[in-house]
């Protein structure tokens, strides 16, 4: 919206320049995004808060100004010459939906001279952003930019003999063709204004075709109504029309605003288009509204504000806004004008007065109350150190929660996979923003894609964020994962130590980080995850719940993702770590015995699992057997076909006494003959 | 007998000064020294000498010894830390190289500002709160004071999963949520992080996004500490020499509402094409949080007060890291996030 200077100082006298006028309005909260030279003409360019559309009329922020500067508003003067004949005899008007259009009134001018408009009414229309079309259209849309009530101008002639406009509901798959010329279907809920049975406009939005102003035009009716704006918003909506009388509805109008709208539009007529105005004004508008009365305590003002106001500045603040009260002891009951719907209870007075003193005048001052600690969950706690701990190994990336179900496919999910269970957008920007994920996954490897395109190389990054399960008619579960993918070797320098990101590379990170978290007995376990590589890849387990997956990319999934290096990745349930994370610090006090370290190399099946080796001999050795740690794994011309090598050393260890060599050497000779039974090995 | 050992101390003496290395220091010892050495052969000749000499010969030669086996030692000495001085030359590095490589990784700009945010109010005594992202309308819309077909409705475009659950489109649900919990409890002081949704995607705005919400309740809380708090927020998360200024503002759910300025982290309140030349870049919106919330959340807007604040992270995050466009915040290239 935009607004003239030149039309505001017809209204209030002010000395500041325009950029102060629009420092001051800004700081009272009618904000001014820009100003503007146009001809002779200064315009400010507004950006109005939605309570405050009473602004987009000229009228209202010459109110504005007046309550800034104090000086009076001289506001512009009616003066109508009527015929002898009464409206009664032109034209009767009905309403049918009074909820949803509580007063209607109608004007009748005769015998106007359809011509262009004066330059002065076409320079103010354009600077505010209006097309001139001819004397009778400009000046309802005058009214309206000055009044902000919007007028609809009827060829009198093209209505039918009845001569009686009814507003009404629209019947189902009734239509109405608009002034531009689109054919526009309406529901039960549109509002119609309508003369013998026939739609004529649709109320509040736009006027009909059939009884458009035009250059043969002899007679006007000119409406001007109050329509409710919810009503005015869904039909705007569902026709998908949005117009300057629409938008100032749906920001409410004034109900008592009608007649001196109508008016000033007769007066103007009569002076611009020679018109000759038919005495009397059709008014229907069964149930008057009520005038609205609200009372404000100056104590409760300094209560919510923290400032120490007299009641008379109170009072001040009121009066400048021309607002009328009634003293109640130290309260004011405020008599609020319609033409403020947006001020319906004592906190709107309050901020009225608080805008009007300046925020800048209230003091800052910290509360004083009982001290309280600021402090994390244990969750929350958990959740940052992991994000810590990733971050020094992977850089942090955010991908969209909404991505495209084309992704199920990519990655090779059965057409029956669960994850295929989504939340879907009912209205998404497009397809590929469309459904909430229920995997991380897609959006790491878009990111992996997308970099390589970009010749970034050696890739690791993670994200943590949640996915959504849907439990219909619910909401849906948010489960929070972190995610990590990476591709390529590890930085490169001169020292040439860096190694490729594999399969054993993430297994050790995981394996890091579940030791910094305190999260202990996690199996890997096979995997049969048809986005992974088969061999490659495991379920990370603890008891009956799985953690999450790891392993290497699916070479097909990698194509899906136009990815040429192998990929590995991992998702884990970050909730389940941190249940099973216990974050003792120190868990044993250090052995004061010494310790007896063994080496052992056995030779076993290529394809037996190394962890079964090692729970075997950690079983055997019991609890002297302090720490297992597998320093070589070799196939090769040194072992059979079909067969590996495995070399561990173990370290024993009492709490309590220094162990014999006897002991140990027992030890030892059960877990080789343990080996040896069970899995088949032979001793190097 | 004297003349002889005067003789062997003073060849001793200048052979083991001239000494370059161990092993012609060894040779020296052992000629003079050693069981055959030249000090041994007078020592065991003690024994043919008159008692007269025997005295002071024994003497002498004794005093020669050990004068010659200190010279020994300190030579020795010289020697080793010579080598050493050598050997840690030897092992000179061009420390001009670049260090062995680290695998390296880094927070993302947005979570390290929200961490930031968090650590400044969790100083102030606030705890962290947190909800669903996909939300009921009650909670994002119709509890926060905007009720259905209502104006404001246009203010924030909307996601909707069904006509009563969408994606939240900011961070505020999470105050009704939080107050219903903890009525009639007090202070409820908490903030919010989290995603937030909203339908709009251009170079400024991007559909999902990330918010910082405050909340605090408390029996006389006024917007004169609304004021004095979110200062001091700025001026931490910013610098101390920021400067603020509040306008008023409209949002449903708070009333009075403001929106917070600061003076442009960029020119100092100059102007300048950061701040569209006005000297100020708005960061949040704010405001006393409104009396119908309040009835929502279960407490009773006559004796309970509180202020309530909202702001985007990505704002901050550009703002204070000079990030000049948003996407690349979501874009996740490795050469903008190794920045941070």
């Amino acid at each position: 919206m935009h607004a003239s200077i030149n039309w505001l100082k017809d209204y209030i006298d002010f000395s500041w320049t325009a950029e102060e006028l629009a420092h001051r309005l800004t700081m009272a909260g009618i904000a001014i995004e820009g100003v503007e030279q146009v001809g002779d003409d200064t315009v400010l360019a507004l950006d109005l808060t939605p309570n405050r559309g009473d602004c987009l009329g000229i009228i209202n922020l010459a109110r504005e100004v007046a309550a800034l500067n104090g000086q009076d508003l001289s506001l512009p003067e009616i003066a109508i010459k009527e015929t002898r004949e009464s409206i009664d005899d032109y034209i009767k008007v009905e309403i049918a939906a009074p909820d949803l259009c509580p007063r209607y009134t109608a004007r009748l001018v005769k015998n106007v001279k359809i011509k262009p408009s004066p330059p002065w009414m076409q320079a103010r229309l354009q600077s505010c952003g209006v097309r001139p079309i001819n004397n009778v259209v400009d000046v309802t849309n005058y009214v309206m930019l000055e009044c902000n009530q919007p007028l609809h101008a009827f060829d009198y002639d093209l209505l039918s003999d009845a001569k009686t406009i009814i507003v009404r509901r629209a019947q189902a798959g009734e239509s109405i063709t608009t002034l531009d010329g689109v054919d526009r279907e309406l529901n039960q809920e549109a509002l119609l204004i309508t003369d013998n049975g026939r739609p004529v406009a649709l109320a509040g939005i736009m006027g009909g075709q059939n009884t458009e102003i035009g250059d043969q035009t002899v007679n006007v009716l000119l409406e001007s109504a109050y329509f409710e704006n919810i009503g005015i918003r869904k039909t705007s909506r569902l026709v998908g029309l949005r117009s300057d009388s629409s938008i100032r509805f749906e920001k409410g109008t004034d109900v008592n605003g009608v007649i001196i709208a109508v008016n000033r539009a007769a007066s103007l007529l009569q002076e611009l288009a020679d018109a000759e105005v038919v005495a009397g004004v059709a008014d229907c508008y069964p149930q008057p509204v009520a005038e609205k009365q609200v009372l404000l305590r100056p104590a409760r003002v300094n209560y919510l504000l923290g400032t120490e106001l007299s009641s008379e500045q109170v009072k001040g603040y009121i009066s400048s806004l021309r607002f009328s009260y009634m003293n109640q002891g130290d309260d004011l009951l405020v008599r609020v004008p319609s033409y403020r719907p947006d001020i319906n209870q004592e906190v709107d007075l309050i901020e009225e007065v608080a805008r009007l003193h300046g925020y800048e005048n209230i003091p800052a001052q910290l509360p004083c109350g009982i001290a309280t600690q600021g402090r994390l969950t244990e969750l929350q706690k958990f959740r940052d150190r992991l994000r810590n701990i990733m971050s020094a190994s992977f850089y942090e990336a955010i991908t969209y929660s909404f991505v495209s179900a084309r992704h199920f496919d990519a990655l090779r999910l059965s057409p029956d996979s669960p994850l295929r269970q989504v939340v879907a957008l009912s209205n998404p920007l497009s397809e590929e923003q469309s459904i909430m994920r229920t995997l991380i996954l897609p959006g790491l490897l878009e990111t992996v894609s997308r970099n390589l395109a970009r010749k970034n190389s050696n890739l690791s990054f993670f994200e943590m964020g949640s996915v959504y399960y849907p439990c219909p008619p619910g909401q849906p579960q948010e489960v929070l994962k972190v995610a990590a993918v990476v591709a390529g070797r590890t930085e490169p320098g001169w020292l040439k130590s860096d190694f490729e990101m594999d399969f054993y590379y993430l297994k050790g990170i995981v394996e890091n980080l579940f030791n910094s978290l305190g999260i202990q007995g996690v199996e890997w376990k096979e995997c049969q995850d048809p986005s992974y590589h088969p061999g490659r890849s495991a379920w990370l387990t603890s008891g009956d719940a799985v953690i999450g997956v790891l392993g290497e990319i699916h070479p097909v999934v990698r194509q899906n993702y136009d990815i040429k290096p192998r990929v590995c990745a991992m998702e884990l349930d970050v909730i389940r770590m941190f249940e099973l994370s216990s974050l003792k610090v120190m868990k044993e006090s250090i052995p004061r015995y010494p310790a007896v370290e063994r080496d052992l190399a056995i030779v076993v099946r290529e394809d037996l699992p190394a962890a079964e080796a090692e729970n075997l001999i950690r079983q055997r050795g019991g609890e002297l057997l302090r720490s297992v740690a597998i320093f070589d794994v070799y196939t090769g011309e040194q072992v059979a076909a079909g067969s590996k090598s495995l070399a561990y050393k173990m370290t024993f260890q009492s709490a309590h006494r220094t162990l014999t060599e006897a002991e140990v050497n027992g030890l030892m000779e059960d877990i080789r003959s343990a080996l040896c039974s069970e899995l088949q090995a032979s001793v190097r | 007998m004297i003349d002889t050992l005067t003789r062997i101390k003073e060849g001793a003496e200048q052979n083991i000064n001239r000494a370059e290395d161990f092993e012609t220091l060894n040779e020296v010892r052992v000629k003079i020294l050693g069981r055959k050495g030249e000090i041994t052969q007078v020592l065991r000749g003690l024994k043919d000498l008159d008692p007269s000499q025997k005295v002071e010969v024994g003497r002498l030669a004794n005093e020669v010894k050990d004068g010659l086996e200190k010279l020994i030692e300190a030579k020795t000495q010289q020697l080793k830390a010579r080598q050493l001085e050598m050997a840690l030359h030897s092992e000179r590095l061009d420390i001009t190289l670049p260090g062995r490589p680290v695998q390296a990784g880094a927070q993302h700009p947005i979570s390290r500002v929200a961490d930031q945010i968090k650590a400044i109010f969790t100083g102030m005594g606030f705890t962290v709160a947190e909800g669903p992202e996909v939300e009921l309308d009650y909670y994002n819309f119709e509890a926060l004071n905007v009720p259905r077909d209502h104006p404001a409705r246009d203010m924030q475009d909307t996601f909707y999963i069904t006509e009563d659950m969408l994606l939240r489109t900011h961070t505020s649900p999470v105050q009704v949520r939080t107050m219903e919990k903890m009525a009639p409890q007090l202070p409820v002081k908490i903030i919010v992080p989290g995603r937030v949704y909203r339908k709009d995607d251009d170079a400024t705005h991007s559909p999902m996004f990330h918010q910082i919400e405050g909340l605090l309740i408390d029996e006389r809380i006024t917007f004169a500490n609304l004021k004095a708090m979110l200062m001091l927020f700025a001026q931490q998360i910013f610098d101390a020499g920021v400067k603020v200024r509040y306008r008023p503002s409209f949002f449903p759910f708070t009333e009075p509402s403001a929106e917070m300025d600061i003076s442009c982290v960029n020119c100092g309140g100059q102007g300048c094409r950061v701040c569209k030349q006005t000297g100020w870049l708005e960061i949040l919106g704010a405001g006393m949080v409104h009396p119908r919330v309040l009835e929502y959340g279960g407490y009773d807007p006559e004796k309970h007060t509180g202020f309530a604040f909202g702001m985007g992270i990505e704002r901050i995050a550009m703002l204070k890291y000079q990030i000049n466009d948003m996407r690349l915040l979501f874009d996740n290239d490795k050469r903008f996030l190794q920045q941070f």
